[in-house]
């Protein structure tokens, strides 16, 4: 497959698109939780009960003949090959639980993938939406449309007092879960990413690197979402998570600011030297092109790096994961031929750029 | 005294069963237990794990007067009529098994929501347009409620006036509803 080919088939729109504040905001996501009356939760479910909730969801499909659930496509999990269930993953379209552990799993994906349904998750139904950059409102306004459209011919979960009941009580009442990316060097490097999360904890969010484990954050890129689902609206969740993430790119533009005037022969050093790896490099680990890509990122939107296109931190942070690589390649690949294949994706990624 | 279910061997296993609420004694037998099934759920509730988040939530709480009134008498098993679902297992795997379970834990469940979102036990948030009924309305008329007596504490009484209308029609509209 040629790379050009690969890229078409395998980069969503919204990874391309540049929305509000795109040059610290990768993206906006928005999941609601929901679940159907009389019926076991999945997490205990019986395989019937589970294939019952997934017949019941895929005869409402055609039904759904609003935009932008026309011509979505289902898909069941257990007609998925491992590798494509990866891909989904590695995506972040459907959930690593979803692909391996759920029985009678499926998804319901719009073309544009920008709304990914879950069924028989932990919950029943799990609506997704994401967006680029800064767009919150947006993704509710639409993961809400689409909620309106299944409840026509859903019966829910829903308690006056409890709001929408679901598996986990860390879920209950809004269902809602509001999640931002972010691609903070600045505060990284600046050594004040460590002081930050624990004050945005306390005001109620979560942060973690959303790509390495534990409390590494690969590529600097970070994920803030609310923790708390219950007793808010979803206007309010979605505002206070607004109002943070807003102050966050204040600080990080300050601190990016900062380190241009006091290091900004060293920081112009890091950033060539980085591309230099990218472009040249035969064997390159997950965290070196990681750490690299961060590095390019911040030169392109300081304005090092000209003729380089912005998402490319984005697509590629994605696009060299180990789902996507064998899938590039067109078979499975052991740790160290992934690292060679890696390499080669991004200087042909690299060269792509050059060339238009 | 003897095992209610064969009526040979003597009762060694004592509990009471609370199922929506209705609380059954039951004295078995430990073959007869075993047989039940009813024997594993009580050893796995024996003890609680602590590294568990929901059972440190519950077990953790400030709150004297709440813990004694949710605290779990060591040999009472809580369950879910449609489910099945004992009170134990819920805080040991910290998901519910279906909407019931919400009501029949109910009073543990409001302990643990709080804890988990910040004090907060009731919903504010979207109901949904179909199932919702009048639930729509008689929100309103709780928020309206809540603007009200602010609007009094801050002694805004031509404001708090309108407001005061306003909840009445609501409230003419909820009963010719619901007539």
């Amino acid at each position: 497959m040629s790379l050009e080919r690969f890229l078409n088939q395998s980069v969503s729109p919204w990874m391309n698109a540049e929305g509000p504040e795109s040059d610290i905001i990768l993206t906006s996501r928005i999941r609601l939780a929901r679940n159907l009356k009389n019926h076991a939760f999945p997490t205990i479910s019986s395989q019937e009960e589970a294939k019952k909730v997934l017949e019941k969801f895929q005869g409402m499909i055609p039904l759904l003949n609003l935009y932008p659930l026309k011509d979505a496509e289902f898909l069941k999990m257990e007609h998925l090959q491992p590798l494509h269930k990866q891909v989904l993953v590695e995506k972040h379209l459907i959930s690593p639980n979803l692909a391996e552990q759920s029985s009678h799993g499926a998804c319901l994906l719009s073309q544009d993938e920008v709304i990914s349904i879950m069924v028989n998750e932990e919950d029943h139904i799990r609506i997704q939406c994401i967006f680029s950059g800064l767009q919150l409102e947006e993704a509710f306004n639409l993961a809400n449309a689409v909620d309106d459209q299944l409840e026509q011919h859903l019966d829910y979960a829903f308690s006056e007092v409890r709001g929408y009941l679901t598996s986990c009580p860390t879920n209950t009442g809004t269902g809602l879960r509001a999640s931002v990316m972010m691609h903070l060097p600045g505060l990284v490097m600046t050594q004040q990413m460590k002081q930050l999360i624990p004050s945005i904890n306390q005001l109620g969010f979560a942060v973690r690197g959303i790509y390495g484990e534990g409390s590494e954050a690969l590529g600097n890129i970070f994920q803030i979402s609310n923790q708390m689902t219950l007793g808010k609206s979803e206007q309010e969740i979605i505002l206070d998570l607004k109002n943070v993430v807003e102050q966050i790119v204040q600080q990080e533009r300050s601190a990016r600011e900062s380190i241009v005037k006091t290091a900004g022969i060293q920081l112009e050093d890091k950033v060539w030297r980085s591309l230099g790896i990218l472009k040249n490099s035969r064997i390159i680990e997950t965290k070196e092109a990681a750490k690299c890509l961060s590095d390019v990122r911040l030169g392109i939107d300081i304005g090092y790096i000209e003729n380089i296109s912005k998402n490319i931190l984005n697509e590629l942070m994605i696009l060299t994961q180990p789902g996507f690589l064998q899938q590039y390649a067109g078979g499975p690949l052991r740790p160290f031929e992934r690292d060679v294949r890696r390499a080669t994706l991004i200087r042909e990624r690299l060269l792509l750029e050059k060339n238009s | 005294m003897k095992c209610q279910e064969c009526q040979k061997r003597p009762a060694t296993i004592h509990f009471t069963k609370i199922i929506n609420g209705e609380k059954t004694e039951v004295h078995l037998c430990e073959q007869c237990a075993q047989e039940k099934g009813n024997v594993i759920m009580f050893n796995n509730t024996s003890g609680l794990s602590i590294n568990n988040l929901l059972a440190g939530l519950f077990n953790f709480n400030p709150n004297i007067e709440h813990t004694q009134k949710n605290a779990l008498h060591p040999n009472e098993i809580i369950q879910c009529d449609h489910c099945g679902m004992t009170l134990n297992q819920f805080i040991e795997i910290g998901r519910f098994g279906c909407a019931n379970c919400y009501d029949a834990f109910q009073d543990q469940v409001t302990t643990i929501l709080k804890r988990l979102h910040e004090g907060n036990w009731k919903h504010r948030g979207k109901i949904p347009q179909r199932s919702g009924g009048n639930i729509h309305l008689r929100k309103k008329i709780d928020i309206l409620k809540e603007t009200l007596q602010s609007l009094v504490a801050r002694e805004e009484f031509e404001k708090a006036a309108e407001v005061r209308d306003e909840i009445r029609l609501y409230e003419q509209q909820l009963q010719e509803g619901g007539e």
